[in-house]
C-alpha cells in the first residue's frame, strides 16, 4: 500500500547552510504523525516543501504515491485541493469574514450555487465548534482559540483526507489547547484523516499523535512514542527525558 | 453516474453510487436536480454502494430536505451513511441556516430615526476632523520636546530617513527636474517665436522651475515616495503589534516612529529642491541652446537679470512646510491601521492622496500669499 506521504532523500540547503541532509519521512493512511525539532532544524522547511510551496535541492516528495517536485502547475493546484493546512499564526484573510475564509477554498474549486456554499461553510463551522456568531465576525475580533478553530474550519472546506497543522496548540491556553486536540481526535476519528503535525507541545504529542518524526543534524528519526522516548541520541533524549518532560510525568502520575 | 432513479410497486428508489466527495459536488449537484420526482410520496434510498465525505453527505442530506419540503418523503433503506450521521449530529440544534442574514429594519421613514442620523453623522464628522488636529498636537508636543532634548533626536534613525526619502530619490527627482525644464522650454519657445521674443524663454524656465515647478514637483514625488513608504511601515508595525509594544515599553510611538520620519524629510526634501532647481536650470539652458541657438553666456545674463533676489528663496520656504505636510499624513495614516491588511493597503493609498492634496493646496495658498506680499 501507498503511504499518503512519503518523502525519500530530501536535500535542502541555502546558500552553504544544509538544512535537510537526506531526510526520508513515510506517513501511512489513517496515521497521526507529529514533528518535532528544535527550533531551526527545518520543521518549517520540511512542511513547506511537503506542501509543495518550496522546489526541494534535491529528493521526491510523494503524496499518494505522485512526486510533487516533479509536477507541472494544473496538476499541483489538483494535489493542492486534496489537502488541508493550517498556519501557525492561523493565517485567516484579514479583509473576509469567518464564513467568507471557509467559502475561499470552495469558491476556487467548487462551482456550486451561492445558498449551497453558505450552508456547507456553515456546516464546516460548526464542525469545529464554532457557533453562527462567529461567521460574521473579522479575525481581527477572534479569540486565539477562535482563530485556530477557523483556520481549522478553512482547512476542511474542501473535505480533504489529509491534513497538516501547524504548531495547531501554541498560543493557546492550556484547557484550550486540550480542546483542540481532543477536537483533532474527533476529527481524524470521524473523518478518517491522516494528520501530520508539526508541535512543540508535549502534552499535545502524546494526546494526539500515533507516530513521531524527530528532526536532528538534518535526518528524521520517526518511531512510536514509546519508542521514541527512551532514543538514545541526545537531543532526543533531552527532549522526551529532560526537566519539563519529567515534570510533566508527575503531574500525570504516569 | 452518481445515482439512480427507479419507480417501484410502492413509490421511487433512488441508488447512490459512487465517489461523493467535495470535488464532485456540482456534477453531483446537477445530477439531483434532473431527477423527475414529479408526482411520487416516498423514496425509498440506497446508499450502501455510495462513499461519502462530509460535503457529498451534507448534499444528499439537503437534496432529502428539499425534497421533503416539495412533498416527496425519503427514507434509508438500511442504515443511513455514518457522515450523514455526522452532519446531523454536527448541525443539531440549528434551526436552518437562514438565520445567517439578519433581515435589516427599514429605518428611514422613522422621523426620530432621521434625526439620529444627522446627529450620528454630525458628531462623526466631528471626530474626524477632531482626531488629525489631535495627532498634528502630539506631534508638535513630541517635535518639542524634541528639541528640548538632544538624545531625542535619534541621529542614526533621522540619518537612515534622510539616506531613504532624499539620497535614494535623487535620480529620479533630477530626471523630473531636467524633463519639466524640457517641457517649458520647448512650450514657450514655440508661443514666443510668434512675437519673436524669444529671450523671455529663459524668464520663463529660470523662474518658472526656481519659484513654483523645480519644488512643487520635487514635493509630489516625494509625497508618492515616502508618504506611502511611511504608512506602509508604520501600519505594518501597527498590525504586528509592534506599536502596542512601543506603547507597554512607555515609549512615545510618534516620537520613535514619526518625528525621525519627519526630520528626516525635513532636511531631505529642501535638499532634493536644490538639486531638481540646478538640473531644471541646467536643462533650461541646454534646451536654449540647441533650440534658440542661444549662447550659453546670452542665456546666463538673461537668467541673472530675469532671477530676482529673491525667486530662489521663495521656492525654497516652501520645502520644509510640504516635508511636513508628507511626514504628518504618512504618519498619521500608518498609525491608524488597525486590524487587516486591507485597512494597510486603504490607508497606504489614502496617505499618498492626502499628502499630494495637501502639497497642492499649500503652494496655492503660498501663490496667494506671495502675490499679497509682493514678493
Amino acid at each position: 500500500m501507498t503511504a499518503v506521504v512519503e518523502v525519500r532523500g530530501l536535500v535542502n540547503s541555502f546558500g552553504r547552510q544544509v538544512v535537510h541532509r537526506g531526510l526520508d519521512l513515510r506517513v501511512e493512511a489513517g496515521e497521526v504523525f507529529g514533528i518535532v525539532g528544535g527550533s531551526g532544524a527545518g520543521k518549517s522547511v520540511l512542511l513547506r516543501t511537503i506542501l509543495g510551496l518550496q522546489v526541494p535541492t534535491a529528493g521526491t516528495v510523494l503524496l499518494d504515491g505522485r512526486d510533487i517536485t516533479r509536477m507541472g502547475p494544473a496538476e499541483l493546484r489538483r494535489v493542492k485541493a486534496g489537502y488541508g493546512v493550517t498556519f501557525q499564526q492561523g493565517a485567516l484573510f484579514s479583509g473576509l469574514t469567518v464564513l467568507q475564509n471557509i467559502q475561499l477554498p470552495m469558491l476556487e474549486h467548487l462551482r456550486l450555487p451561492r445558498r449551497m456554499l453558505e450552508e456547507l461553510a456553515h456546516l464546516k463551522l460548526r464542525l469545529v465548534g464554532l457557533t453562527s456568531e462567529a461567521a460574521t465576525k473579522y479575525p481581527s475580533q477572534l479569540s486565539g482559540g477562535m482563530v485556530k478553530r477557523a483556520a481549522l474550519a478553512r482547512a476542511l472546506a474542501l473535505d480533504p483526507r489529509l491534513l497538516f497543522l501547524d504548531e495547531p496548540t501554541s498560543g493557546l491556553d492550556p484547557i484550550g489547547a486540550q480542546a483542540f486536540d481532543e477536537l483533532v481526535i474527533y476529527l481524524q476519528r470521524e473523518l478518517a484523516l491522516t494528520v501530520v503535525m508539526v508541535t512543540h507541545d508535549l502534552d499535545s504529542l502524546y494526546a494526539t499523535c500515533s507516530r513521531v518524526g524527530v528532526l536532528v543534524e538534518g535526518r528524521m528519526v520517526s518511531d512510536t512514542l514509546a519508542n521514541i522516548a527512551s532514543h538514545p541520541q541526545p537531543w532526543i533524549h533531552a527532549y522526551f527525558q529532560g526537566a519539563r518532560a519529567r515534570r510533566r510525568g508527575m503531574d500525570h502520575g504516569a | 453516474m452518481y445515482c439512480h432513479l427507479q419507480r417501484q410497486a410502492d413509490g421511487l428508489e433512488l441508488t447512490v453510487q459512487g465517489e461523493w466527495r467535495a470535488p464532485a459536488l456540482p456534477r453531483i449537484d446537477a445530477e439531483l436536480a434532473a431527477l423527475p420526482l414529479a408526482g411520487a410520496t416516498r423514496l425509498a434510498v440506497r446508499a450502501a454502494g455510495a462513499s461519502f465525505d462530509l460535503s457529498g453527505a451534507w448534499l444528499l442530506r439537503d437534496f432529502l430536505r428539499r425534497s421533503a419540503a416539495a412533498g416527496v418523503r425519503g427514507e434509508f433503506a438500511g442504515t443511513p451513511p455514518a457522515a450523514l450521521t455526522l452532519v446531523e449530529r454536527t448541525l443539531a440544534g440549528d434551526a436552518d441556516a437562514a438565520h445567517l442574514d439578519v433581515t435589516q429594519q427599514v429605518a428611514w421613514l422613522d422621523p426620530a430615526a432621521a434625526v439620529e442620523g444627522l446627529g450620528r453623522r454630525t458628531v462623526r464628522a466631528w471626530r474626524k476632523l477632531e482626531s488629525p488636529l489631535d495627532f498634528v498636537g502630539r506631534t508638535s508636543l513630541a517635535l518639542v520636546r524634541a528639541g528640548v532634548r538632544l538624545q531625542h533626536w535619534r541621529p542614526v534613525s533621522v540619518a537612515r530617513h534622510v539616506f531613504d526619502t532624499g539620497v535614494a530619490a535623487i535620480p529620479i527627482v533630477a530626471l523630473i527636474g531636467f524633463l519639466i525644464a524640457v517641457i517649458l522650454a520647448y512650450m514657450g519657445a514655440q508661443q514666443l517665436r510668434k512675437f519673436g521674443a524669444d529671450i523671455f524663454v529663459v524668464d520663463l524656465v529660470t523662474v518658472g522651475v526656481l519659484r513654483e515647478l523645480g519644488v512643487l514637483l520635487t514635493a509630489i514625488i516625494v509625497a508618492g515616495r515616502s508618504a506611502s513608504a511611511f504608512a506602509a511601515e508604520i501600519g505594518a508595525m501597527s498590525l504586528n503589534e509592534e506599536v502596542d509594544a512601543l506603547r507597554a515599553i512607555g515609549v512615545d510611538p510618534i516620537e520613535v516612529l514619526v518625528i525621525p520620519r519627519l526630520l528626516g524629510l525635513l532636511v531631505a526634501l529642501p535638499l532634493l529642491t536644490v538639486i531638481a532647481d540646478v538640473i531644471g536650470l541646467a536643462g533650461g539652458g541646454l534646451l536654449c541652446r540647441w533650440l534658440l541657438d542661444m549662447p550659453l553666456t546670452q542665456f546666463l545674463n538673461r537668467a541673472n537679470t530675469a532671477i530676482a533676489s529673491t525667486t530662489f528663496w521663495v521656492g525654497l520656504l516652501k520645502a520644509p512646510v510640504f516635508a511636513l505636510l508628507i511626514a504628518m499624513v504618512g504618519g498619521w495614516c500608518g498609525l491608524r491601521v488597525r486590524d487587516s491588511s486591507r485597512d494597510l493597503g486603504r490607508l497606504t493609498t489614502q496617505a499618498v492622496v492626502q499628502a499630494i492634496f495637501l502639497v497642492i493646496l499649500a503652494d496655492a495658498l503660498f501663490a496667494v500669499l506671495f502675490m499679497k506680499l509682493d514678493v
